[in-house]
């Protein structure tokens, strides 16, 4: 194994004709690693941030996703008048996410829930989101205990609490919030970015749904 | 995968008469190439991003050996393995390894083109292994035993025809006894049949878009959300990826992901963007318990520091092909090999020989389409005239052809005898009429009008003719 990798390392120092970077050479490698710098910016998502939420909502829409604005208060009501306008069972797996527990679930009666990860047979999740991306209505999930990857993924219908606070213009105010929260160069295990339901242009180019993830998103969108 | 790049012009031929290959190619000349104008035309700022993704991948290779030991120390750090392996063989054999320890008896792929370059499927069927392709089109695909004809697209050669004939004949056993006829059915019956390959498999094994330095992660582009599932469900995840796909940080990242999905299928962003870091942490309730990340060389490395260092930036978004004339008449499996189209035809000849595919580099009218829209700015035009040198130095240029060069080398060289000759080829060719502006045939050049016509000189006289008419000056070079 060592072997192959003084091959292949070589083999780039001598096509680069140089040996191991060394000296003002690493440093700036070593400086820019240590200070990334930002590409151009996209100026469409540089808006206040009511601005941002209404672009956000505009582009989850224009990827195939729906969208909610509601006030705290009724989040359990719109997550079970979702579920009852698209004739779906009021049953669905939760993220076990302290975010999620601020709402009053308990208000529906009619509402089952069950916390944990996704399992094969769940055809509804309720998960949060760590940020939404303005610039294309992206929803951005941090793994962990509270939030199992299989939620965003299994089930036929992924319903996702977002608040207004958490919607940013673009990937790099993502960056800054992950190295913010997890610290620098410590990611999660893994960080799924979303933009609508899952699709497949396989056959004939004509985009199908629910190719393999979810058929249906629906964002729920809590005002501030 | 086995090469036919060697029979390219035997190939073109059957593509061009092949009806079902020509009605899909009709729909991907106003398909990708449309939407991708319209995507960028969208965002204001998509030539400076393309400017900027060209310097990131420049800089990324003037040290790539420092972002790739930067990208494994940090995998490791977090509970992650990094093998290395210089050529096809070592990394199959890497996998095959991985696989045996854990008594793999299935693998959940999501499509990757470098498992396609070192032959990986066949290789793990040999020891017992199956493969499942996940990407609905890899999954067509395997079931007719057919390569990809487009990296991103990769049954894009066929029609929904075919694809409910290929399902109808391997889902039977399934239980599945209709032939479906709706594009939707067909999704969700592939749907169904993959999610249990996804429950069942013992490895999750998918390519990269990106490798970050930075974090450690390991970066996929999807739409369908397979690669997603097939690096969440299996307790062993497998990354495979070439050299060239480290790149420095998150920011580095969030330029071409902007360049990436917009050059590709026009879309904004794709729908699933995964990063993935290490095996799964203390308290997660999902993810693989074991991280392994391949790092294949197999030739490229002693492209850096060459005039062929440019095609190292690629990022495999299919741009180059979806514009190009030559890919639009004959597809992605005449190219014979893994990448077809214009990349296809640079990348081809580096990875397997001039010998074996220096003929691909010739069918290009160098339009320079390719170049035009590639998100990363590669030369693809320069880089393919580099070939035909190639190819001319090595004596592999066909005999006929080479006459011919020559032959127009010794006119070329004596301009006064070139304007004689040209002028006289000018009143011959009148000779046969040129009422139409082309011919339909000519003597002499039934390898051209074969195919296509050979279009007609203007009246007048040669350009030289009608400047010297026309009082324009001249310089002496």
């Amino acid at each position: 194994m060592n072997a192959g990798r003084s091959q292949i390392l070589d083999g780039i120092r001598r096509s680069l004709r140089r040996g191991e970077l060394s000296g003002d050479a690493r440093n700036e490698v070593e400086q820019r690693l240590a200070a990334p710098p930002r590409g151009p910016e996209v100026a469409r998502a540089q808006l206040d941030p009511s601005g941002k939420v209404a672009l956000f909502c505009q582009w989850a829409e224009a990827n195939n996703a729906t969208v909610a604005r509601v006030a705290a208060a009724d989040v359990p009501a719109e997550v079970t008048s979702y579920l009852a306008r698209n004739n779906l069972p009021a049953r669905a797996a939760m993220a076990p996410s302290s975010q999620l527990d601020r709402y009053d679930w308990a208000s529906q009666k009619m509402l089952s829930l069950r916390k944990g990860r996704a399992e094969a047979s769940d055809q509804v999740s309720i998960t949060g989101a760590f940020a939404g991306i303005a610039e294309t209505g992206t929803l951005v999930m941090a793994s962990g205990p509270e939030h199992p990857v299989t939620l965003n993924l299994l089930p036929d219908t992924h319903i996702v609490v977002l608040s207004e606070a958490d919607i940013v213009a673009g990937y790099e105010d993502v960056w800054a919030r992950l190295r913010a929260r997890y610290g620098k160069s410590r990611m999660p295990r893994t960080v799924n970015t979303i933009t609508g339901p899952s699709r497949t242009g396989d056959i004939e180019q004509a985009i199908e749904l629910g190719a393999h993830g979810p058929r249906r998103m629906h964002i729920v969108v809590v005002r501030d | 995968m086995q090469s036919t790049a060697h029979s390219f012009s035997a190939n073109v031929a059957a593509a061009l008469a092949d009806p079902n290959l020509q009605d899909s190619l009709a729909k991907l000349k106003v398909g990708f190439s449309e939407r991708r104008r319209q995507a960028a035309e969208r965002l204001p700022e998509f030539e400076a991003l393309r400017d900027r993704a060209r310097d990131i991948k420049n800089h990324t290779l003037a040290n790539l050996d420092f972002y790739l030991e930067e990208f494994e120390r940090k995998v490791t750090a977090l509970g992650g393995h990094v093998h290395w392996a210089p050529t096809a063989a070592d990394a199959r054999r890497i996998i095959a390894d991985l696989c045996k320890s854990v008594g793999a008896r299935t693998i959940a792929k999501s499509k990757s083109m470098v498992s396609e370059e070192i032959g990986l499927n066949e290789h793990l069927e040999s020891i017992g292994v199956e493969p499942v392709e996940t990407d609905l089109g890899e999954y067509i695909i395997q079931l007719r035993h057919e390569p990809p004809s487009h990296i991103i697209a990769p049954a894009v050669h066929l029609t929904k025809d075919q694809v409910a004939d290929t399902f109808f004949e391997h889902h039977k056993k399934l239980g599945f006894t209709k032939r479906l006829t709706e594009r939707n059915d067909l999704v969700a019956e592939a749907r169904y049949v993959l999610r249990q390959k996804f429950i069942d498999a013992d490895v999750g094994l998918n390519g990269a878009n990106f490798l970050v330095a930075e974090t450690g992660s390991s970066m996929l582009v999807t739409n369908e959300g397979n690669a997603d599932l097939s690096n969440t469900l299996p307790r062993m995840q497998i990354v495979l990826a070439s050299i060239e796909k480290v790149i420095p940080t998150l920011e580095d990242a969030a330029v071409l992901l902007r360049v990436l999905a917009r050059s590709a299928t026009g879309q904004e962003s794709s729908a699933y963007t995964s990063l993935n870091t290490g095996p799964k942490r203390d308290g997660d309730l999902d993810g693989p318990s074991s991280y392994h990340v391949v790092i294949l060389d197999n030739g490229r490395s002693s492209v850096l520091g060459t005039k062929m260092q440019d095609m190292l930036r690629c990022i495999r978004c299919g741009a180059c092909m979806n514009h190009c004339p030559v890919y639009g008449a004959i597809g992605g499996h005449a190219y014979g090999w893994v990448y077809p189209g214009p990349i296809g035809a640079v990348l081809t000849p580096q990875l397997i020989g001039v010998e074996e595919a220096g003929n691909l580099p010739n069918a290009s009218t160098f339009c320079g389409r390719c170049e035009s829209v590639c998100p990363v700015r590669i030369p693809l035009p320069s880089l393919m005239r580099h070939w035909r040198e190639r190819e001319f130095e090595r004596h592999l240029t066909p005999r006929p052809v080479r006459q011919g060069l020559a032959l127009w080398a010794f006119f070329a060289r004596r301009p006064k005898l070139y304007r004689r000759a040209t002028a006289l080829a000018n009143r011959l060719l009148a000779l046969f009429g040129r009422a139409d502006g082309r011919y339909r045939s000519l003597p002499l050049a039934g390898g051209w009008t074969r195919f296509r016509d050979f279009p007609a000189p203007q009246r007048g006289g040669t350009f030289h003719a009608q400047w010297t008419r026309h009082g324009g000056t001249r310089t002496k070079p």
